[in-house]
């Protein structure tokens, strides 16, 4: 279910990245990497489990899903969290400088 | 249990790589006789921009699964920082599982950058060709 989750996210962050962001102003193609990334290692990790664990992989308890799928939004969250953080620190638009600019003259 | 260190290790290194090929990069450019270079140059992607990529997936795909481990209680706040760290029994499956599970997630992650960047060679190329043959006509 965490797997599912990044790779949702993975994809609708590079989908976002594709038609609103292809110049990597907002650094929705940062965000996307991260995600694929994660989801690429999410991947490997469910290979070995699969190996362990054989068809049992895909039927996990209803409780154990969840758990998974509160982490997988959990990790979204986070990942847009260290995104934003990029975002605010390049400050691409200079929003925050002008901003900050402002608060010291007035 | 601590798999994501095996690509965080890897992501310092292409870090430190890439401030290496940055640094070369950006001398070459302000190299006199550069110029005439430019032209050409200028529509191929740096590999050091290429470099980025793979940092990024290895840096941002580190941090998350470090959070799954620190929400099953396999990473802690404090010292050894791990908890398989406290036994040797445990450590030994750690080490086992680094060496399996966290190898196979960096050569993937690695080996999907690499696709990537021929890809984008390929594309670069191909744009190459059709401006040449656009200028010819």
């Amino acid at each position: 279910m965490t797997l599912l989750t990044a790779v949702f996210a993975a994809v609708s962050s590079t989908v976002l990245w594709y038609f609103k962001d292809s110049k990597n102003q907002i650094k929705l193609g940062t965000l996307s990497l991260m995600y694929w990334g994660a989801a690429l290692m999410w991947t490997a990790d469910a290979v070995f489990a699969y190996a362990e664990l054989g068809m049992e992989y895909f039927t996990p308890a209803p409780g154990e899903m969840l758990n998974d799928f509160f982490l997988g939004l959990s990790v979204t969250a986070l990942g847009l969290i260290i995104w934003l953080a990029l975002l605010l620190f390049h400050d691409p638009k200079g929003v925050v400088r002008q901003a900050l600019h402002k608060d010291g003259s007035s | 249990m601590a798999c994501f260190v095996v690509p965080a290790a890897e992501a310092v290194v292409t870090t430190v790589v890439h401030k290496v090929v940055t640094a070369k990069e950006k001398k070459e450019s302000a190299a006199p006789g550069s110029l005439n270079m430019e032209t050409a140059e200028s529509k191929k992607i740096p590999f050091s921009h290429k470099l980025k990529w793979l940092n990024n997936m290895l840096w941002g795909g580190s941090a998350l699964l470090a959070f799954e481990h620190l929400w099953h209680g396999e990473v802690t706040p404090w010292f050894p920082f791990l908890s398989a760290a406290n036994s040797a029994g445990e450590t030994a499956q750690m080490l086992h599982e680094m060496s399996t599970v966290g190898v196979t997630m960096a050569v993937l992650v690695t080996g999907v950058w690499g696709i990537m960047a021929v890809v984008s060679n390929v594309i670069e190329k191909r744009s190459q060709q059709e401006t040449e043959q656009g200028e010819l006509s």
